[in-house]
């Protein structure tokens, strides 16, 4: 237990194969990204108007940004997947991309998942360092097979001696209105893979430094992005806007700090959660802490306990399915490294154990919304 | 589906060759070369033989030249070649039935020529992926009898440190031993796009066996690999059966090389050594003169079973096999033409023999007496991720077992 509590910070500490890690800052300044932040909902603009040389991002600006910048500083990288190029992304996110780097960074593919996954893999393997687009993860998983068995675990088979430095990258979970086959959050399946990395950004700045981080990782990364999110508009940081700016993985980033309850999200319910909290504080006079999971794997393990130390309730808010996710995992961590600390069984709001059907009000009933998470929260409060 | 060399003349090579060879089908015969002048003194010096008219049939392809040339030095090396594999797989199969080999373990014996053949016709700049059955590639590509055989005995100086077993073995320019059927193959495509987006000249070769070839992403590969012009050269290694499914009862179209349809494809002896080296060498100039992939079927027979646990009898008889390893043997087919061309004797050629034989015992004497990867966690963990980039620590069994990076 004690090890626990040591600082993440020691992810960097090695020197050996230093130059392929992403350029991570220094200490101090991954203190800054850890740094809690009082951040009401999203919606909010009283926080870029505050500080200097902050900007609105898209999610999607965001993600081109880190893309391009990425593209540019190494040749090695290059991006391929269904109208990446021509058609300037599916949902925009590789836009004028192809008119940059031209046709052969960036690589229009076959509507064949499974071979051009397996075509980046070898890529990569052969040293390359490819980003993998998919569509939607929904597709992805004609070609899971290949994400799992021949990137994720080559390294480990080969003995060390074959990388993989492949991000896989793409809109996961549900969007709106597209029914069953086109709404699944994969992030349980590739976060219980070993030798994976994947992580969940919420925000612009989530966005861009957590895909640059991936694709200068040099082990296969999955970035589960979220379509509704591509849209949204976040502030983003003077620091963030430089081409130096990446996220370490592994660890969670305190969003509103609080001392009644804590809630464990990820990807788009982060946005949600932050709304319900501000609620539950207008309402009830509550201090809600949020946070943004960032990375689910690795997991800030050490986040999550610390919080629930101090605020003696814990509540995971997921899109997933129910079963066997990942509000599944951190409850059980919760009950292997924080029983003692619970005032009340730990809860959790998933995605519901259902089909997505296609018509709205029963979508609706199929996923958390910021009401759901505000009473479900009061009724865990008693309040 | 026509072949374009039935269409004549373009199929005939300059030197006269009766008209009619793309109507007879592939020979598997392992001893059909010939010589065309006399066999120089000096080991060094190379000089031209003449493959059977019988080594190839083509799909919408010019065929290769029918004279390769070669050295004696050469030819001995590939018999020797030959033998280090049938050598080191026959060990393997004792190591296993002795109980010392876990798990999964296909031999290779009797498809040798394939593995030698297409090493003697590329560089260690080029690049080989295959299926499982993976240890006589692995062989030829540098790894070592000691640390291949290690690897099956699950030691730590095995060829992956002993985290990989049979059917992952990788080293320079050898990417594996991949035991998902057909999983290999948009892989390999990848390699040869690594290839042309670096502008090397270099080829990838990928193989897979008759029953991977129809998996699907076999297929979404060859479509890329056109597309792209990639410098892949796919090669179906037809040892006749997928497991127990012969090619005939898994596969609507039995003629492996023509699978590629938009791509040209090559039908190759696979029993024979020289054809071998002579179709991946002239494969590896059509793609070095970026003309794009090929689809090669290397026509070849496994005289044991899919696996260890494979009889290998009960979907064909004795009688095919003792007919495929007495009349057809890669090994005794090269033998009969070292000897007859007076390359060298029998007596240097039974030395050869003994010497392999000498070698492979000694190196799985030294692999047997490797230890064994120490059951720690340091071990355990090492490698899921590249060093320094690992999280903080890894989940073991119970959270006492976590394991922590410093």
């Amino acid at each position: 237990m004690s090890r626990l509590l040591r600082p993440a910070a020691r992810l960097a500490a090695s020197t050996r194969a230093f130059a392929k890690v992403p350029a991570a800052p220094s200490f101090a300044q991954r203190a800054a990204f850890a740094r809690p932040v009082v951040f009401g909902s999203f919606q909010c603009r009283s926080y870029a108007d505050n500080a200097s040389g902050v900007k609105e991002y898209t999610v999607r600006d965001a993600l081109n940004e880190a893309l391009a910048e990425e593209l540019e500083a190494n040749e090695k990288v290059f991006i391929l997947g269904e109208e990446v190029a021509q058609y300037n992304g599916a949902y925009k996110v590789t836009k004028g991309l192809l008119d940059r780097f031209g046709e052969k960074r960036v690589i229009d593919t076959p509507i064949t998942e499974s071979g051009f996954t397996g075509l980046a893999i070898g890529a990569a393997l052969s040293g390359l360092h490819p980003v993998c687009e998919f569509m939607t993860f929904n597709f992805a998983m004609q070609s899971i097979d290949q994400v799992i068995n021949s990137a994720a675990k080559t390294l480990y088979m080969s003995g060390g001696i074959q990388p993989c430095n492949i991000t896989f990258r793409g809109p996961n979970g549900f969007a709106s209105g597209v029914g069953a086959q086109h709404s699944q959050d994969f992030s349980a399946w590739y976060g219980s893979i070993p030798g994976l990395k994947v992580v969940t950004p919420w925000s612009a700045e989530d966005a861009k430094g957590l895909l640059k981080a991936a694709i200068r990782d040099p082990n296969p990364v999955v970035v589960l992005e979220n379509e509704l999110l591509y849209g949204q508009s976040f502030p983003m940081s003077e620091a963030a806007q430089k081409s130096d700016f990446v996220i370490p993985f592994g660890k969670a980033k305190i969003e509103r700090s609080g001392k009644d309850l804590t809630i464990v999200t990820l990807s788009r319910c982060v946005g949600q959660s932050l709304t319900a909290a501000e609620n539950l504080k207008k309402k009830h006079g509550i201090d809600v802490e949020v946070i943004n999971l960032r990375s689910i794997k690795p997991l800030d393990l050490e986040t999550i306990v610390q919080s629930i130390k101090k605020t003696h309730r814990l509540l995971v808010v997921e899109s997933g399915f129910p079963a066997y996710g990942v509000s599944s995992e951190i409850l059980a961590l919760t009950m292997e490294y924080a029983f003692d600390f619970l005032d009340a069984p730990a809860q959790r709001i998933t995605g519901a154990d259902v089909p997505t059907p296609y018509a709205q009000g029963l979508e609706e009933m199929s996923f958390p919304t910021e009401q759901l998470i505000e009473d479900y929260a009061a009724k865990l409060l008693r309040l | 589906m026509l072949s374009r060399a039935l269409r004549l003349p373009r199929a005939v090579p300059l030197r006269a060759v009766p008209a009619a060879i793309s109507a007879r089908s592939v020979t598997t015969n392992a001893a059909s070369a010939s010589l065309s002048h006399s066999v120089p003194q000096s080991d060094d010096e190379r000089f031209a033989i003449n493959l059977s008219d019988e080594s190839f049939e083509t799909y919408e392809l010019d065929p290769p030249p029918y004279t390769l040339e070669v050295t004696k030095k050469e030819l001995k090396q590939m018999y020797y070649d030959m033998v280090s594999i049938r050598q080191m797989e026959m060990a393997a199969d004792r190591l296993y039935k002795e109980k010392k080999i876990r798990g999964f373990c296909h031999l290779s014996v009797g498809q040798e020529a394939v593995a030698v053949g297409i090493e003697h016709a590329i560089t260690k700049e080029d690049d080989i992926i295959t299926s499982y059955r993976c240890h006589g590639f692995s062989l030829m590509r540098g790894g070592t009898v000691r640390s291949i055989i290690g690897e099956l005995l699950g030691r730590r100086e095995g060829i992956a440190y002993g985290k990989g077993g049979s059917m992952h073995m990788f080293h320079k320019g050898f990417y594996g031993g991949n035991g998902i059927v057909g999983a290999q193959v948009p892989v390999g495509a990848g390699l040869a796009f690594a290839h042309k987006y670096e502008g090397r000249k270099n080829a990838s070769i990928i193989l897979y066996g008759d029953g991977a070839s129809n998996q699907g992403q076999v297929f979404e590969a060859f479509n890329m690999a056109k597309l792209w012009n990639l410098p892949a050269l796919f090669g179906c290694e037809n040892n006749k059966y997928g497991m127990g499914t012969s090619a005939a009862r898994s596969s609507a179209l039995t003629d492996y090389y023509k699978r590629g349809q938009y791509i040209p494809g090559l039908k190759v002896n696979g029993m024979d050594v020289l054809a071998v080296k002579a179709a991946v060498q002239y494969g590896k100039e059509w793609t070095a003169a970026d003309k794009g992939p090929l689809v090669l079927e290397y026509v070849t027979y496994r005289y044991g079973g899919h696996s260890m646990s494979d009889p290998g009898t009960t979907y064909r008889t004795r009688e095919e096999i003792q007919r495929m390893r007495s009349t057809n043997d890669p090994i005794s087919g090269l033998k009969q033409k070292i000897l007859d061309w007076e390359i060298t004797t029998e007596e240097e050629l039974k030395k050869l023999d003994k010497e392999a034989r000498a070698h492979v015992n000694e190196e799985v004497a030294l692999a047997e007496a490797m230890a064994v990867p120490e059951a720690t966690p340091s071990i355990l963990f090492e490698d899921i991720y590249v060093k320094g980039t690992e999280p903080q620590f890894i989940r073991g069994r119970t959270t006492d077992e976590n394991y922590y990076f410093n």
